[in-house]
């Protein structure tokens, strides 16, 4: 047998019985599938800024017909449903205040008159600024309606100054205005990584709380062998994962994918391997599984903040964007997003491979050097 | 009341199952328990508040230092601050530990351990101490200290106490023995009247010139029909014969050799039921053996001459400002079977570990198989098989999937690993498709065993193997050791049971990092002096006291002198 097909033959057998390690755990197996499903489907209807349904009151002291034929637009679309009319200026704070309502609209007495005079009618809305992204999102919605109502009326008196651009920049590539569809590709990489980092690090750490360490460490496998044995079932099972999420994205949420497969699937696999380097250098450096689940935690909050999953980096401090160069999510979710919603080519999307794959090449070497000399 | 009792027997005979019962923390399915004059099933909580219980693995609390674990089960015991202070002092002195109050009790040693649980067991005054193995793992002079601190309880505070042990100079300390086997009572009564089972069937014979003792024994070991236990002692072999044979019939099968009368032991007393309950049952398990051919009586013995196979010149190893092992030297030879014997935390793991190349040295040089193993190329690591202290194979894969992998670590493939496989599941008398980590203590040893021998190394690591193994499990093991040896495998060994220590062509002890003595089992019972001399127990006592003593008288001279050159 020549040496490097007993080289393979040595991995193969361990990727084998990692696997094994892994399915036969009934826990362990509960934990590949389920909960990725579950946290796709949780954030695909839960982890959204769209409004649906948010309530409002209304203070019409005009009580004009163009009054009604605007509250009429407002109140037929999916977004806003009236919970109260009030009769006089008085009620708005506690409307506000006890969180009944999330904004007030209100109609000047002389709201009709100047709008036929041609001056300009205001409409006022109060904003419960508590929930600003929210409420940015409604006045946003409001004015967009009001416009298209200004529109209708074919008038040339503004109602509002709203501007346009907002609603223009939201609508590319999602057209309908939905965050699901800025989150969801995201999820692609960020929620198989939480599960990838956790699996590779519990891999060395749980073997040397068992003892089991110490006995592969005295067979002839070399560190190389036993990582690329141990990295290749956590890289698998991270591909499996982001499979299952994207066919939920696409076909359960019906969101569309304009990118090919192929780029998408490479990204993909190098971003996995990325984030099983990191896992298996925390994997390396612990005791046992307590102090890998540990740092795997502690590392998990500040991987996704940084990654601009839901915060753009752009509007993050300099040194903080720096610091995300480190954070192979930043690039994994920037790939995913620009493959899936605007069908990027490899070669649009080619710098995103530089971060991870530098980082994979810093951090597998230095697990598999840490396999054997971890400071006793 | 006042009185020790003991409960003896093999792994699985219902030691632990039975005191869980008197404690009331298991319902028995039927028939009735009184303690203390209470029934167990209809009031647990009354007879929990008047016993103590010790289990096997006490619950210690590792981040917490010595003095917080007392308070603690101080607390929950609702002792009142008064009596702790009395309590504790005394505790803390029988014990030894009051030196140690502010220590985290995970560093602590494993016989520092089982005394601060026994502490703990005993912040209040029980009317009746349980204590499940207290000794399990435990080092010949902690083990002798924990039963010098019962025995003062039970003197002074006229402490009832019921122990379970697997060692029977400990059943023989006690009052009364109950012997249990696979859950039934065999026999019960005083130490001397159960040792008189075994009279007149016990014997000696001393080897010819030349000629091992253990290989004497393995002979005698085989012969199952004549033959109920046999173990090497201080150079002979102690034997108990079954009842119906005869004395020429054994002479014969020893080629002649001249037998004669000893006094019986409780120990031979114990094997003697055992060997006669499980003949009964009919499940008598054999040992596994690496060849059909039976030992054979003309051992060559070159071994000591030819080239070492294992180097160690001047090894150090230190943690910090902590020295594990202090420029420690030895060499073993091909197919000798080499002790490394230490009280917990003498630095026997750490000469382990690096010798299995598992740690880097501090200093000093270190040879296996011609090799260092720690930066040796693969092959090197090919010729050694290692088996750790604790059970550690993939405990959710099955027997099968765990020597396959390990085969194929080992570099087989194919129909090489699958006989392999076979041989060895054939050998070790293995169930392929059990689940690994439900295997029962003697039988986890015995797979541990089988995937460090699937390559066929030449030299075996094997770290306290047989701890926590019952008698009957730990001659089948050393059976099979006796057979590796004798084809050629090079055995280094760690054991806490001294009397394993004959089974050794050479023995070294180790205590605080150094090398205390190096030598044949009857060299070092020698160095030890005539009054320690009498069996490895207590040679290793002696050697090891002397070395502290000498250490302590040393270390006051020097602070003498110093004091000397201030003034």
């Amino acid at each position: 047998m020549s040496a490097i097909s007993s080289y393979i033959f040595r991995i193969i057998f361990l990727i084998r019985k990692e696997t094994l390690t892994i399915l036969k755990d009934p826990k362990s197996r509960a934990v590949l599938i389920a909960p990725v499903i579950m946290q796709a489907l949780l954030f695909g209807y839960g982890a959204t800024y769209d409004l649906n349904h948010a309530r409002f009151a209304v203070l019409d002291l005009s009580r004009s017909d163009a009054s009604t034929q605007l509250l009429s637009h407002i109140e037929g679309s999916v977004f806003f449903e009236r919970a109260a009319t009030l009769s006089s200026a008085a009620q708005i704070p506690e409307m506000i205040n006890s969180g009944k309502v999330l904004f007030v609209l209100s109609f000047a007495q002389d709201f009709e008159q100047r709008l036929n005079a041609g001056e300009q009618a205001p409409v006022q809305i109060i904003l419960d600024g508590r929930n600003s992204s929210t409420a940015g999102a409604a006045a946003g919605i409001v004015g967009a309606i009001i416009a298209s109502f200004n529109q209708s009326l074919n008038s040339d008196v503004l109602l509002s100054n709203e501007s346009n651009l907002v609603i223009e920049r939201r609508a590319w590539y999602n057209p309908n205005l939905q965050s699901r569809w800025q989150i969801m590709p995201a999820l692609i990489a960020a929620l198989s990584m939480l599960q990838t980092l956790l699996l590779s690090a519990l891999s060395v750490a749980r073997e040397r709380e068992q003892g089991t360490f110490d006995q592969l460490l005295v067979t002839p496998m070399t560190p190389m062998q036993i990582l690329i044995g141990k990295s290749l079932p956590s890289i698998f099972i991270g591909l499996l994962q982001s499979t299952f999420i994207l066919l939920i994205i696409r076909f359960w949420f019906e969101v569309p994918m304009n990118g090919s497969p192929l780029v998408m699937y490479l990204g993909l696999i190098s971003f996995t391997i990325a984030a099983v380097g990191v896992g298996m250098s925390i994997s390396a450096v612990s005791l046992n599984m307590q102090q890998a689940m540990l740092f795997t935690f502690l590392l998990i909050m500040p991987l996704m903040l940084l990654s601009g999953l839901l915060t753009p980096v752009s509007n993050m401090p300099e040194f903080l964007q720096v610091a995300t160069y480190m954070n192979p999510l930043r690039f994994g979710i920037d790939l995913v997003r620009r493959v899936y919603l605007e069908g990027a080519g490899l070669q649009q999307v080619a710098f995103d491979f530089v971060p991870m794959l530098v980082l994979a090449t810093l951090t597998l070497p230095l697990a598999a050097w840490l396999f054997r000399h971890r400071l006793s | 009341m006042g009185e020790l009792t003991a409960l003896v027997g093999p792994d699985g005979a219902g030691k632990t199952t039975f005191m869980r019962v008197l404690c009331g923390l298991l319902k028995p399915d039927s028939g009735s328990v009184t303690v203390l004059g209470c029934d167990v099933s209809k009031e647990p909580q009354e007879i929990q508040n008047r016993i103590s219980y010790m289990p096997q693995r006490f619950g210690l609390y590792e981040d917490l230092t010595v003095r917080e674990n007392l308070d603690l089960y101080a607390d929950l015991h609702g002792v009142s601050k008064d009596e702790r202070a009395a309590r504790f002092e005394r505790l803390l002195k029988i014990t030894d530990l009051a030196r140690f109050t502010s220590r985290p009790a995970g560093n602590l040693s494993g016989g520092m351990k089982q005394k601060l649980g026994l502490a703990c067991t005993l912040v209040r005054s029980p009317e009746l101490l349980l204590l499940d193995e207290p000794s399990v793992g435990v080092d010949p002079l902690s083990r002798r200290d924990l039963w010098q601190i019962l025995q003062q309880l039970v003197e002074e505070e006229k402490l009832t106490v019921l122990v379970s042990t697997a060692y029977m100079d400990e059943a023989e300390r006690c009052g009364k023995v109950f012997v249990l086997n696979q859950g039934k009572l065999l026999e019960q009564g005083s130490p001397a009247s159960l040792t008189k089972l075994a009279k007149g069937l016990t014997y000696t014979v001393n080897p010819k010139p030349g000629i091992k003792a253990r290989d004497i024994q393995a002979r005698l070991i085989d012969a199952k029909d004549i033959i109920i236990d046999a173990v090497p002692r201080g150079g002979a072999v102690s034997f108990i014969k079954q009842k119906h044979a005869e004395v020429p019939q054994i002479e014969k099968l020893l080629n002649g050799d001249h037998v004669e009368p000893r006094e019986e032991e409780l120990e031979d007393a114990f094997m003697m039921l055992l060997r006669e309950h499980e003949d009964a049952e009919g499940n008598a398990e054999s040992a596994p053996t690496v060849s059909s051919s039976t030992a054979a009586l003309s051992s060559s013995d070159q071994t000591a001459a030819s080239k070492p196979v294992i180097r160690v010149q001047n090894l150090v190893r230190k943690f910090g400002d902590f020295t594990a092992v202090d420029s420690t030297s030895f060499g073993v030879g091909r197919g000798e079977i080499f002790g490394l014997l230490g009280p917990n935390g003498a630095g026997k793991t750490t000469t382990f570990r690096m010798l299995c190349g598992l740690l880097p040295a501090s200093s000093g040089h270190l040879e296996v198989a011609g090799l260092n193993l720690r930066d040796a190329r693969t092959e090197a690591r090919g010729r050694i098989g290692y088996v750790a202290q604790k059970f550690s194979l993939y405990g959710n894969l099955s027997v099968k999937e765990n020597l396959e992998f390990f085969a194929g670590a080992y570099g087989l493939f194919g129909k090489k690993l699958k006989t392999r496989v076979a041989e060895v599941v054939e050998q070790f008398q293995l169930d392929p498709r059990a689940q690994s980590g439900e295997l029962p203590g003697g039988y986890k040893q015995r797979l541990a065993m089988a995937a460090g021998l699937l390559h066929e190394p030449e030299i075996l690591f094997l770290d306290e193997p047989t701890s926590g193994i019952d008698p009957l499990a730990r001659r089948m093991f050393w059976r099979t050791i006796t057979e590796l040896a004798q084809g050629g495998v090079t055995i280094i060994i760690t054991t806490h049971f001294m009397e394993e220590a004959e089974y050794c062509d050479r023995i070294a002890i180790q205590d605080a990092g150094k090398l205390l003595a190096l030598g044949t089992p009857k060299e070092v019972r020698e160095l030890a002096g005539e009054t320690y001399a009498r069996d490895m127990n207590s040679a290793f006592i002696g050697i090891v006291e002397q070395n502290r003593a000498a250490l302590k008288s040393e270390a006051e001279a020097k602070s003498k002198q110093n004091d000397g050159a201030a003034a």
